[in-house]
């Protein structure tokens, strides 16, 4: 399918995907009781954070998500993805790692399940994430960094 | 309880699944969303659409029940407040999310797509939680 005047999005693939999404964390709500946020629960089963889920469940969610994202590439011909280098890599992992600690979620569990939820602090943090993430690409662009490979 | 460990692995597998399907796993893709005022490529909005339904969904089932399946009681956030840390904290993730196009779910994920790149992201990360939580214990 093909989106009139955006000739390279894949709106099918996408919604397919954010069904998938929304069914992954109505599975950890409705059969566990918790917000599959994926930054709380990597944090939980290191041992980074004491709070949350019970560590073996953390790790077990944690390790579903190469195995599905596995499972896609087999099914598919592989997967298509430009990554930075190493350098641009370890700075924006180390303002991930900081930020969604001291905001206490990301895209999963302030995005997905937050807003989903109408949660103020949720609308909050995803409006200033959405910002500050499309305020970054500007003005790299601007700038000509073109960090991808 | 088997369930307790199979549900979450389920609910990972699923996640992961619908991150590599929908193109969150390339950075390339997630950037192309966030370049709002370049050449914007609208994927990810139906990824957020299609995980928005689901979740309301699930919400409206959630009120119905007194207790998750498997588990004894539901954990959910309470907090309303607004806080600088929310908002600081929140600006901060998505500068990162916008230099390399890797928030912490796809950056796991792709662990078997990329895996040295994606290695090197979620060590960083590790290392960004972990600076986080002992800042915040000492202060």
């Amino acid at each position: 399918m093909i989106l009139p005047g955006f000739p390279d999005a894949a709106p099918l693939a996408g919604l397919v995907g954010g069904v998938l999404i929304g069914l992954a964390a109505s599975v950890m709500l409705l059969g566990l009781g918790r917000i599959a946020g994926v930054s709380g629960i990597a944090a939980r089963a290191t041992g980074i954070s004491g709070e949350g889920m019970p560590r073996s469940g953390a790790w077990m969610f944690v390790l579903g998500l190469p195995m599905g994202a596995a499972i896609v590439a087999g099914l598919s011909n592989g997967i298509e993805a430009s990554f930075a280098g190493p350098v641009v890599l370890i700075v924006a992992g180390l303002l991930v790692g900081i930020g969604t600690r001291l905001g206490s979620g990301c895209t999963s569990g302030h995005g997905v399940c937050g807003v989903s939820r109408l949660s103020q602090r949720s609308l909050v943090a995803t409006g200033t994430f959405m910002i500050a993430g499309i305020a970054t690409v500007a003005v790299m662009n601007a700038l000509g960094l073109d960090v991808l490979r | 309880m088997i369930a307790r460990l199979i549900a979450p692995l389920v609910s990972g597998t699923l996640f992961g699944a619908g991150l590599a399907l929908g193109g969150m796993t390339n950075p390339a893709r997630v950037r192309g969303f966030l370049d709002l005022f370049g050449e914007w490529d609208p994927t990810l909005a139906f990824v957020m659409g299609g995980a928005m339904i689901v979740m309301a969904i699930a919400w409206r089932v959630q009120l119905r029940l007194s207790n998750p399946i498997f588990a004894e009681g539901f954990a959910l956030p309470d907090r309303t407040d607004l806080t600088a840390k929310l908002v600081g904290g929140s600006a901060l993730f998505g500068i990162g999310w916008g230099i390399a196009g890797l928030c912490p779910g796809p950056g796991i994920a792709a662990l078997v797509i990329e895996p040295a790149l994606a290695a090197i992201f979620v060590a960083a990360m590790l290392v960004g939680m972990g600076l986080a939580q002992i800042s915040q214990r000492s202060s």
